[in-house]
Protein backbone atom coordinates (compact mmCIF):
# COMPACT_ATOMS: atom_id res chain seq x y z
CA UNK A 1 0.00 0.00 0.00
CA UNK A 2 2.44 2.49 0.75
CA UNK A 3 4.46 1.62 -2.33
CA UNK A 4 1.76 2.16 -4.58
CA UNK A 5 0.96 5.44 -2.70
CA UNK A 6 4.58 6.73 -2.82
CA UNK A 7 3.63 6.62 -6.85
CA UNK A 8 1.35 9.13 -6.84
CA UNK A 9 4.27 11.87 -5.12
CA UNK A 10 5.76 13.51 -8.23
CA UNK A 11 8.89 15.77 -8.71
CA UNK A 12 9.28 19.12 -6.99
CA UNK A 13 6.59 17.81 -4.67
CA UNK A 14 5.77 19.29 -0.95
CA UNK A 15 3.88 15.93 0.86
CA UNK A 16 3.06 15.71 5.03
CA UNK A 17 3.10 11.74 5.83
CA UNK A 18 0.47 10.75 8.64
CA UNK A 19 1.74 8.98 11.43
CA UNK A 20 1.61 5.16 11.17
CA UNK A 21 1.45 3.61 8.24
CA UNK A 22 1.63 6.54 5.89
CA UNK A 23 5.17 6.94 7.20
CA UNK A 24 6.67 4.19 5.45
CA UNK A 25 6.02 5.49 2.24
CA UNK A 26 8.88 7.76 2.16
CA UNK A 27 10.46 4.21 1.47
CA UNK A 28 9.33 3.98 -1.07
CA UNK A 29 9.81 7.10 -2.82
CA UNK A 30 11.84 7.01 -6.40
CA UNK A 31 15.47 8.33 -5.70
CA UNK A 32 14.13 10.11 -9.39
CA UNK A 33 11.99 12.17 -7.84
CA UNK A 34 12.74 15.17 -5.28
CA UNK A 35 10.16 15.54 -2.90
CA UNK A 36 10.52 17.56 0.52
CA UNK A 37 8.56 16.00 3.66
CA UNK A 38 6.21 18.12 5.98
CA UNK A 39 6.18 17.67 9.08
CA UNK A 40 3.46 19.52 11.20
CA UNK A 41 5.28 20.39 14.10
CA UNK A 42 7.56 22.40 12.23
CA UNK A 43 10.00 20.82 10.08
CA UNK A 44 10.06 21.53 6.33
CA UNK A 45 12.37 18.69 4.76
CA UNK A 46 12.05 15.98 6.69
CA UNK A 47 15.17 13.39 6.43
CA UNK A 48 15.30 9.90 7.77
CA UNK A 49 15.62 7.79 11.10
CA UNK A 50 19.02 8.87 12.68
CA UNK A 51 21.68 6.17 13.72
CA UNK A 52 21.91 5.68 17.44
CA UNK A 53 24.80 7.98 18.26
CA UNK A 54 22.83 10.79 15.98
CA UNK A 55 19.20 10.55 17.99
CA UNK A 56 18.55 14.49 18.67
CA UNK A 57 15.93 15.06 21.41
CA UNK A 58 14.98 18.11 19.73
CA UNK A 59 14.59 16.88 16.05
CA UNK A 60 11.30 14.35 16.33
CA UNK A 61 8.61 14.33 13.37
CA UNK A 62 5.26 14.72 14.47
CA UNK A 63 5.03 11.02 15.60
CA UNK A 64 7.02 11.77 18.00
CA UNK A 65 9.81 9.63 16.38
CA UNK A 66 13.40 11.05 16.22
CA UNK A 67 14.91 11.63 12.65
CA UNK A 68 17.16 13.79 11.18
CA UNK A 69 17.79 16.85 9.42
CA UNK A 70 18.93 17.74 5.82
CA UNK A 71 20.44 20.40 3.82
CA UNK A 72 17.21 22.08 2.77
CA UNK A 73 15.81 21.70 5.88
CA UNK A 74 14.04 24.78 7.66
CA UNK A 75 12.55 24.47 10.82
CA UNK A 76 9.71 26.60 11.32
CA UNK A 77 6.85 27.03 14.58
CA UNK A 78 3.50 25.54 14.51
CA UNK A 79 1.84 28.50 13.11
CA UNK A 80 4.09 29.01 10.49
CA UNK A 81 3.47 25.08 9.91
CA UNK A 82 0.01 25.45 10.03
CA UNK A 83 -0.08 28.36 6.98
CA UNK A 84 1.86 25.65 5.03
CA UNK A 85 -1.18 23.41 5.81
CA UNK A 86 -3.81 25.65 5.90
CA UNK A 87 -3.24 28.34 3.27
CA UNK A 88 -2.81 25.52 0.79
CA UNK A 89 0.98 25.34 -0.04
CA UNK A 90 1.15 21.60 0.40
CA UNK A 91 0.60 18.97 -2.69
CA UNK A 92 -0.30 15.64 -0.89
CA UNK A 93 -1.13 14.43 2.34
CA UNK A 94 -1.51 10.66 2.77
CA UNK A 95 -3.23 9.95 5.93
CA UNK A 96 -4.69 6.75 7.60
CA UNK A 97 -8.92 6.38 8.16
CA UNK A 98 -11.25 4.67 10.30
CA UNK A 99 -13.51 4.96 7.47
CA UNK A 100 -14.34 6.97 4.09
CA UNK A 101 -17.61 7.70 2.58
CA UNK A 102 -18.31 7.49 -0.95
CA UNK A 103 -18.46 11.40 -0.95
CA UNK A 104 -15.24 11.47 0.22
CA UNK A 105 -15.52 12.35 4.00
CA UNK A 106 -12.82 11.32 6.31
CA UNK A 107 -13.29 9.88 9.87
CA UNK A 108 -10.11 8.84 11.71
CA UNK A 109 -9.55 10.76 15.16
CA UNK A 110 -12.53 9.40 17.31
CA UNK A 111 -14.68 6.49 18.30
CA UNK A 112 -17.42 7.23 20.71
CA UNK A 113 -17.48 5.66 24.05
CA UNK A 114 -13.86 5.07 23.92
CA UNK A 115 -11.08 6.91 24.90
CA UNK A 116 -10.33 9.71 22.41
CA UNK A 117 -6.64 10.83 21.89
CA UNK A 118 -7.84 13.81 19.53
CA UNK A 119 -7.43 15.23 16.64
CA UNK A 120 -4.01 16.82 16.38
CA UNK A 121 -3.27 17.86 13.08
CA UNK A 122 -5.48 15.51 10.34
CA UNK A 123 -8.39 18.59 10.43
CA UNK A 124 -5.85 21.36 9.01
CA UNK A 125 -4.51 18.90 6.67
CA UNK A 126 -7.74 18.03 5.12
CA UNK A 127 -8.86 21.36 5.18
CA UNK A 128 -5.87 22.90 3.25
CA UNK A 129 -3.74 20.37 1.71
CA UNK A 130 -4.13 20.00 -2.02
CA UNK A 131 -4.53 16.19 -2.30
CA UNK A 132 -5.71 13.81 -0.03
CA UNK A 133 -4.63 10.32 -0.79
CA UNK A 134 -6.31 7.67 2.52
CA UNK A 135 -3.88 4.63 3.05
CA UNK A 136 -6.43 1.67 4.82
CA UNK A 137 -7.10 -1.82 5.25
CA UNK A 138 -9.78 -2.40 3.28
CA UNK A 139 -12.40 -3.98 5.69
CA UNK A 140 -11.81 -3.64 9.64
CA UNK A 141 -10.49 -6.32 12.23
CA UNK A 142 -14.39 -7.48 12.36
CA UNK A 143 -14.59 -7.68 8.55
CA UNK A 144 -16.88 -4.81 7.81
CA UNK A 145 -15.94 -2.53 5.07
CA UNK A 146 -14.68 0.91 5.64
CA UNK A 147 -15.66 2.65 2.39
CA UNK A 148 -19.00 2.98 3.18
CA UNK A 149 -21.98 4.84 1.93
CA UNK A 150 -22.09 7.41 4.78
CA UNK A 151 -19.45 6.99 7.88
CA UNK A 152 -20.60 6.12 11.51
CA UNK A 153 -17.74 7.90 12.91
CA UNK A 154 -17.34 11.33 13.71
CA UNK A 155 -16.11 13.24 10.93
CA UNK A 156 -12.57 14.52 10.37
CA UNK A 157 -13.70 16.79 7.31
CA UNK A 158 -16.31 16.43 5.35
CA UNK A 159 -15.34 15.57 1.07
CA UNK A 160 -11.99 15.82 1.16
CA UNK A 161 -10.84 12.32 -0.06
CA UNK A 162 -9.13 12.72 -3.63
CA UNK A 163 -7.92 8.98 -3.05
CA UNK A 164 -8.52 5.52 -1.88
CA UNK A 165 -5.39 3.20 -1.43
CA UNK A 166 -6.07 -0.31 0.38
CA UNK A 167 -4.53 -3.88 0.38
CA UNK A 168 -6.98 -4.80 -2.47
CA UNK A 169 -8.02 -2.01 -4.41
CA UNK A 170 -7.15 1.89 -5.52
CA UNK A 171 -10.18 4.01 -5.93
CA UNK A 172 -9.70 7.50 -7.38
CA UNK A 173 -11.94 10.68 -8.43
CA UNK A 174 -11.46 13.46 -10.75
CA UNK A 175 -12.63 15.78 -8.61
CA UNK A 176 -14.80 16.37 -5.18
CA UNK A 177 -18.15 16.73 -7.14
CA UNK A 178 -17.38 13.46 -8.84
CA UNK A 179 -18.01 9.90 -7.56
CA UNK A 180 -14.86 7.73 -6.54
CA UNK A 181 -14.12 5.08 -9.30
CA UNK A 182 -11.82 1.49 -8.57
CA UNK A 183 -8.40 2.25 -11.03
CA UNK A 184 -6.35 -0.68 -10.26
CA UNK A 185 -6.71 -4.16 -7.95
CA UNK A 186 -4.08 -5.44 -6.01
CA UNK A 187 -2.31 -8.63 -7.18
CA UNK A 188 -4.56 -11.60 -7.28
CA UNK A 189 -7.67 -9.86 -6.17
CA UNK A 190 -10.95 -9.55 -8.36
CA UNK A 191 -13.42 -6.51 -9.13
CA UNK A 192 -15.67 -8.98 -7.78
CA UNK A 193 -13.80 -9.48 -4.09
CA UNK A 194 -13.82 -5.58 -3.78
CA UNK A 195 -17.34 -5.53 -4.90
CA UNK A 196 -18.12 -8.14 -1.97
CA UNK A 197 -15.63 -6.09 1.05
CA UNK A 198 -17.15 -2.55 -0.25
CA UNK A 199 -20.20 -0.88 1.09
CA UNK A 200 -19.70 2.28 -0.97
CA UNK A 201 -21.23 2.94 -4.61
CA UNK A 202 -18.21 3.74 -7.24
CA UNK A 203 -17.98 3.49 -10.51
CA UNK A 204 -16.20 0.18 -12.15
CA UNK B 1 18.27 48.13 33.19
CA UNK B 2 15.53 45.76 34.25
CA UNK B 3 16.87 42.77 35.54
CA UNK B 4 14.83 39.61 33.87
CA UNK B 5 17.25 36.90 34.67
CA UNK B 6 16.09 34.79 38.10
CA UNK B 7 17.52 32.99 40.00
CA UNK B 8 15.32 29.92 39.59
CA UNK B 9 12.05 28.94 38.80
CA UNK B 10 10.62 29.26 42.02
CA UNK B 11 11.62 33.37 42.57
CA UNK B 12 11.01 33.75 38.76
CA UNK B 13 7.04 32.59 39.36
CA UNK B 14 6.80 34.52 42.68
CA UNK B 15 3.60 36.56 42.75
CA UNK B 16 2.36 34.92 39.47
CA UNK B 17 0.40 31.71 40.57
CA UNK B 18 -3.07 31.60 41.78
CA UNK B 19 -5.77 29.22 41.91
CA UNK B 20 -7.75 28.79 38.87
CA UNK B 21 -5.38 30.29 36.37
CA UNK B 22 -4.56 29.66 33.01
CA UNK B 23 -1.47 29.10 31.71
CA UNK B 24 0.07 28.02 28.10
CA UNK B 25 2.81 26.45 27.46
CA UNK B 26 4.95 25.62 24.48
CA UNK B 27 5.89 22.19 23.73
CA UNK B 28 4.86 19.43 21.19
CA UNK B 29 5.20 15.81 22.69
CA UNK B 30 7.91 15.81 25.21
CA UNK B 31 10.01 18.20 23.04
CA UNK B 32 10.74 22.23 23.70
CA UNK B 33 8.51 21.78 27.36
CA UNK B 34 9.47 24.19 29.87
CA UNK B 35 10.67 21.35 32.34
CA UNK B 36 12.15 23.17 34.97
CA UNK B 37 9.16 25.79 35.09
CA UNK B 38 6.65 22.43 35.56
CA UNK B 39 8.66 21.42 38.59
CA UNK B 40 8.43 25.00 40.03
CA UNK B 41 4.18 25.08 39.39
CA UNK B 42 4.21 21.60 40.85
CA UNK B 43 6.22 22.58 44.13
CA UNK B 44 3.88 25.82 44.05
CA UNK B 45 0.92 23.66 44.62
CA UNK B 46 -1.31 25.74 42.58
CA UNK B 47 -4.93 24.18 41.54
CA UNK B 48 -7.62 24.61 38.77
CA UNK B 49 -5.34 25.12 36.37
CA UNK B 50 -6.91 25.46 32.88
CA UNK B 51 -3.81 24.59 30.48
CA UNK B 52 -3.14 25.37 27.03
CA UNK B 53 -1.21 23.13 25.53
CA UNK B 54 -0.69 20.65 22.28
CA UNK B 55 -0.31 17.83 24.68
CA UNK B 56 -0.41 16.32 28.07
CA UNK B 57 2.80 15.03 28.64
CA UNK B 58 3.01 11.59 29.84
CA UNK B 59 1.78 10.07 33.26
CA UNK B 60 5.20 11.13 35.18
CA UNK B 61 7.02 13.61 32.60
CA UNK B 62 5.88 16.61 31.23
CA UNK B 63 2.59 18.63 32.32
CA UNK B 64 1.69 15.16 33.11
CA UNK B 65 3.08 15.41 36.72
CA UNK B 66 0.61 18.23 37.30
CA UNK B 67 -2.02 16.25 36.38
CA UNK B 68 -0.96 13.37 38.62
CA UNK B 69 -1.17 15.89 41.41
CA UNK B 70 -4.68 17.14 40.19
CA UNK B 71 -3.35 20.65 39.82
CA UNK B 72 -4.84 21.07 36.29
CA UNK B 73 -8.72 21.72 36.08
CA UNK B 74 -9.02 22.10 32.04
CA UNK B 75 -6.77 20.81 29.65
CA UNK B 76 -7.13 22.88 25.87
CA UNK B 77 -5.31 20.49 23.62
CA UNK B 78 -5.41 19.30 19.83
CA UNK B 79 -3.84 15.32 21.23
CA UNK B 80 -4.06 13.63 24.80
CA UNK B 81 -2.66 9.71 24.15
CA UNK B 82 0.06 8.38 25.81
CA UNK B 83 -1.06 9.41 29.32
CA UNK B 84 -2.76 6.79 31.38
CA UNK B 85 -3.68 9.31 34.18
CA UNK B 86 -5.18 11.65 31.82
CA UNK B 87 -7.47 9.01 30.73
CA UNK B 88 -8.66 8.08 34.46
CA UNK B 89 -9.74 11.62 34.91
CA UNK B 90 -10.87 12.94 32.30
CA UNK B 91 -13.22 9.37 31.85
CA UNK B 92 -14.73 9.89 35.81
CA UNK B 93 -15.77 13.99 34.90
CA UNK B 94 -12.50 15.59 37.23
CA UNK B 95 -10.46 16.96 34.05
CA UNK B 96 -12.37 19.04 31.27
CA UNK B 97 -10.95 19.15 27.85
CA UNK B 98 -11.78 21.43 24.98
CA UNK B 99 -10.10 19.72 22.10
CA UNK B 100 -8.83 21.93 18.99
CA UNK B 101 -7.28 20.98 16.25
CA UNK B 102 -3.47 21.38 16.35
CA UNK B 103 -2.96 24.63 13.77
CA UNK B 104 -6.41 26.06 14.73
CA UNK B 105 -4.51 25.64 18.40
CA UNK B 106 -1.48 27.15 16.44
CA UNK B 107 -3.79 30.21 15.20
CA UNK B 108 -5.86 30.56 18.06
CA UNK B 109 -2.20 31.28 20.25
CA UNK B 110 -0.77 33.24 17.88
CA UNK B 111 -4.02 35.33 17.39
CA UNK B 112 -4.49 36.01 21.04
CA UNK B 113 -0.93 37.33 21.49
CA UNK B 114 -1.71 39.59 18.42
CA UNK B 115 -4.56 40.97 19.81
CA UNK B 116 -7.05 39.28 17.04
CA UNK B 117 -10.02 38.25 19.46
CA UNK B 118 -11.38 35.77 16.27
CA UNK B 119 -10.45 34.48 12.86
CA UNK B 120 -12.54 31.99 10.78
CA UNK B 121 -11.16 28.55 9.41
CA UNK B 122 -12.02 26.12 7.50
CA UNK B 123 -10.50 23.41 9.80
CA UNK B 124 -13.48 21.51 11.81
CA UNK B 125 -15.86 22.41 9.73
CA UNK B 126 -18.89 19.71 9.09
CA UNK B 127 -17.18 18.34 12.23
CA UNK B 128 -17.51 18.35 15.88
CA UNK B 129 -15.04 21.00 16.75
CA UNK B 130 -17.41 23.29 14.73
CA UNK B 131 -20.70 22.46 16.70
CA UNK B 132 -21.94 25.13 18.08
CA UNK B 133 -19.38 27.98 16.43
CA UNK B 134 -20.03 30.42 14.10
CA UNK B 135 -19.73 29.32 10.11
CA UNK B 136 -19.32 32.40 7.14
CA UNK B 137 -19.19 31.93 3.44
CA UNK B 138 -16.17 33.53 1.38
CA UNK B 139 -15.90 33.09 -1.75
CA UNK B 140 -18.44 30.27 -1.76
CA UNK B 141 -16.28 27.93 0.94
CA UNK B 142 -17.24 27.61 4.72
CA UNK B 143 -16.01 28.80 7.40
CA UNK B 144 -15.73 28.76 11.04
CA UNK B 145 -15.03 31.47 13.79
CA UNK B 146 -12.32 30.81 16.02
CA UNK B 147 -11.43 32.83 19.27
CA UNK B 148 -8.26 33.81 19.90
CA UNK B 149 -6.68 32.26 23.11
CA UNK B 150 -4.62 34.20 25.90
CA UNK B 151 -3.36 33.33 29.32
CA UNK B 152 -2.16 34.56 32.71
CA UNK B 153 1.28 33.27 32.17
CA UNK B 154 3.06 31.27 29.68
CA UNK B 155 6.12 29.20 29.94
CA UNK B 156 8.20 28.67 27.29
CA UNK B 157 11.55 26.35 26.95
CA UNK B 158 14.08 28.09 24.62
CA UNK B 159 17.71 27.18 23.75
CA UNK B 160 19.62 30.30 23.44
CA UNK B 161 18.82 33.45 25.56
CA UNK B 162 20.60 37.01 26.04
CA UNK B 163 20.28 38.83 29.17
CA UNK B 164 17.40 41.01 27.44
CA UNK B 165 14.80 38.30 27.02
CA UNK B 166 15.60 37.85 23.21
CA UNK B 167 15.18 34.13 22.86
CA UNK B 168 16.50 31.85 20.06
CA UNK B 169 14.93 28.40 20.18
CA UNK B 170 16.48 24.81 18.50
CA UNK B 171 14.89 22.77 15.79
CA UNK B 172 11.80 20.90 16.16
CA UNK B 173 11.90 22.17 20.06
CA UNK B 174 10.39 25.80 19.11
CA UNK B 175 7.06 24.64 17.75
CA UNK B 176 4.45 25.85 20.42
CA UNK B 177 6.89 28.06 22.16
CA UNK B 178 7.17 31.55 20.06
CA UNK B 179 3.36 31.73 19.88
CA UNK B 180 2.90 30.70 23.56
CA UNK B 181 5.34 33.35 24.54
CA UNK B 182 3.14 36.10 22.58
CA UNK B 183 -0.03 35.16 24.55
CA UNK B 184 0.98 35.47 28.44
CA UNK B 185 0.41 38.71 30.48
CA UNK B 186 3.91 37.34 31.87
CA UNK B 187 6.30 35.07 30.09
CA UNK B 188 8.81 33.31 31.98
CA UNK B 189 11.44 31.71 29.89
CA UNK B 190 13.77 28.69 31.09
CA UNK B 191 17.10 29.27 28.97
CA UNK B 192 19.44 26.25 27.85
CA UNK B 193 22.09 28.48 28.02
CA UNK B 194 22.50 32.28 28.15
CA UNK B 195 24.75 33.98 25.97
CA UNK B 196 26.83 37.73 25.68
CA UNK B 197 25.14 38.44 22.44
CA UNK B 198 22.73 36.72 19.64
CA UNK B 199 22.75 38.06 16.20
CA UNK B 200 20.06 40.49 15.60
CA UNK B 201 18.65 38.66 12.43
CA UNK B 202 18.52 35.19 14.13
CA UNK B 203 16.09 35.98 16.95
CA UNK B 204 12.62 33.72 17.13
CA UNK B 205 11.20 35.76 20.07
CA UNK B 206 12.30 39.52 20.50
CA UNK B 207 12.37 40.39 24.26
CA UNK B 208 9.31 42.46 24.46
CA UNK B 209 7.58 39.26 25.07
CA UNK B 210 9.43 37.94 28.07
CA UNK B 211 9.34 39.67 31.52
CA UNK B 212 11.32 36.70 33.18
CA UNK B 213 14.55 34.28 32.38
CA UNK B 214 15.83 31.29 34.25
CA UNK B 215 18.62 29.49 33.38
CA UNK B 216 17.05 25.40 32.88
CA UNK B 217 18.19 23.33 34.99
CA UNK B 218 16.07 20.26 34.02
CA UNK B 219 17.12 19.29 30.84
CA UNK B 220 15.99 16.05 30.39
CA UNK B 221 14.14 15.99 26.96
CA UNK B 222 12.86 12.79 27.30
CA UNK B 223 12.60 10.97 23.70
CA UNK B 224 9.05 9.55 23.63
CA UNK B 225 9.73 6.87 20.31
CA UNK B 226 13.63 6.75 19.87
CA UNK B 227 13.75 5.17 16.39
CA UNK B 228 16.76 4.82 14.79
CA UNK B 229 18.39 3.35 11.78
CA UNK B 230 21.17 1.09 11.03
CA UNK B 231 22.05 3.05 7.95
CA UNK B 232 23.61 6.71 8.27
CA UNK B 233 21.55 9.24 6.94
Amino acid sequence: MAARAARELDDGFFVNLGIGIPTLVANYIDDDIDVTLQSENGILGLGPFPTEDAVDADIINAGKQTITELRRTAYVSSADSFAMIRGGHIDASILGAMEVSQGGDLSNWMVPGKMVKGPGGAMDLVAGVKRIIVLMDHVDKAGNPKFRRENTLPYTGRNVVDMIVTDLAVFERENRSSPFRLIELAPGVTAQDVAERTEAEYLA
Amino acid sequence: MVQKIYSDAASALDGLLFDGMTIVAGGFGLCGIPETLIDGILAAGTTGITAISNNAGVDDFGLGLLLRRRQIKKMISSYVGENKEFERQYLSGELELEFCPQGTLAERIRAGGAGIPGFYTATGVGTLVAEGKELKEFGGMTYVLETGLTADLALVKAWRADRYGNLVFRKSARNFNPMAATAGKVTIAEVEEFVDELDPDHIHTPSIYVQRLIAATRNEKRIERRTTSAVPA
